[in-house]
């Protein structure tokens, strides 16, 4: 209480930090703050970008500190990281995965298989050429597979994206 | 020692199924009968049972594409016997007309999925089959992928869940 400027009087200096009130912003900030601070993705990997992918969350390059945690559930899940190679029979479980997320809901493709086919593009007969071709993609993230450095950098590219959402995400219509 | 055991695995399958047998051959120990596919279910029950072969254990199944030749495809069986410590190669070639044979998933339960494979694989079609369905592939898919005449640059329809 002390720390109060009395009552009418201008204070000397604007509250900042933990001492502050008061924030001022848009709603469309506060909600975006909470959304890109905590996108939690699905455990869900099915090639070599996994590896990848449980190294970007383990303890050298801990995810954790973006607010990104795995969930074992696409309920509970945010984002949808397609870290590998999809094939056909793999794709209907992908799609049946996303549309079981609640929204709001984001995709990053991991690598060159969920980009575009990769390696499988030419002559493979059991690989989608791009898992754009199943769920919407928000990110990707090129590398076959991509370091964990590429897969954060895709992470704070979707925060970007996140950050700059009007009217609390909604679709156009 | 081993090999006067395996040559008997042959010698009682080419005397008890006759005709049925075509070939048989023991190149570098590994005992080979090529066989007719009408007693196929037969013979895999004779091997099985048989106090001398006891394969009681079937390995593998598969199928090969000899594009040109004729008969065009061939179904290969290979059987261990966990009791006599010994293998045989059973092979039988099929028609491109009708490339069908009669499944041994009732003598070999494990061979079930091994047959569905080939029937995924290679169109081979293993009458009485259980659950005679794609395995690996998904049921939109068009061909059979492991045939060489498949082209290898098809596409396949893009689906989402099925209903």
């Amino acid at each position: 209480m002390s720390n109060e400027p009395a009552r009418g009087a201008a204070p000397a200096q604007a509250p900042f930090g933990p001492e502050a009130h008061v924030m001022v912003g848009s709603a469309d900030m506060f909600v975006n703050w909470a959304r890109k601070s905590s996108l939690w993705y699905l455990l869900f990997a099915t090639a070599c970008c996994g590896i990848e992918l449980m190294q970007t969350g383990a303890s050298r390059y801990d995810l954790d500190r973006f607010g990104a945690v795995f969930r074992a559930s696409p309920r509970q899940s945010d984002l949808l990281i397609v870290a590998g190679t999809i094939t056909h029979k793999m794709a209907e479980r992908v799609k049946r995965l996303y549309e079981q997320m609640p929204e709001p809901k984001f995709v990053i493709s991991m690598g060159s298989c969920a980009n575009t086919g990769g390696p499988f593009y030419k002559d493979s007969y059991c690989v989608v050429k791009g898992v754009d071709l199943i769920v919407p993609v928000d990110v990707y993230v090129p590398g076959c597979p991509p370091r964990p450095e590429a897969l954060i950098d895709g992470i704070l590219q979707l925060q970007k994206i996140i950050e700059k959402k009007k009217n609390f995400g909604a679709k156009k219509a | 020692m081993t090999e006067t055991r395996q040559s008997i695995v042959l010698s009682k399958l080419a005397e008890k199924f006759g005709d049925a047998v075509v070939s048989t051959h023991s190149d570098f120990g590994d005992d080979t009968a090529l066989v007719r596919r009408e007693r196929i279910v037969e013979i895999c029950t004779f091997l099985r049972d048989d106090p001398d072969c006891r394969f009681d254990f079937g390995m593998d199944l598969t199928g090969v594409d000899y594009l040109g030749e004729v008969p065009r495809f061939e179904v290969v069986y290979h059987l261990y016997s966990l009791e006599k410590k010994q293998r045989v190669r059973i092979k039988v070639r099929l028609h491109e007309e009708d490339p069908a044979i009669d499944s041994v998933a009732a003598v070999w339960p494990g061979l079930n999925w091994y047959e569905r494979e080939a029937f995924d694989m290679y169109g081979i079609v293993f009458r009485n089959h259980p659950n005679l369905k794609r395995i690996l592939l998904y049921e939109a898919f068009v061909g059979h992928p492991l045939r060489k005449d498949y082209p290898k640059a098809k596409r396949q329809p893009t689906l989402g869940p099925q209903e």
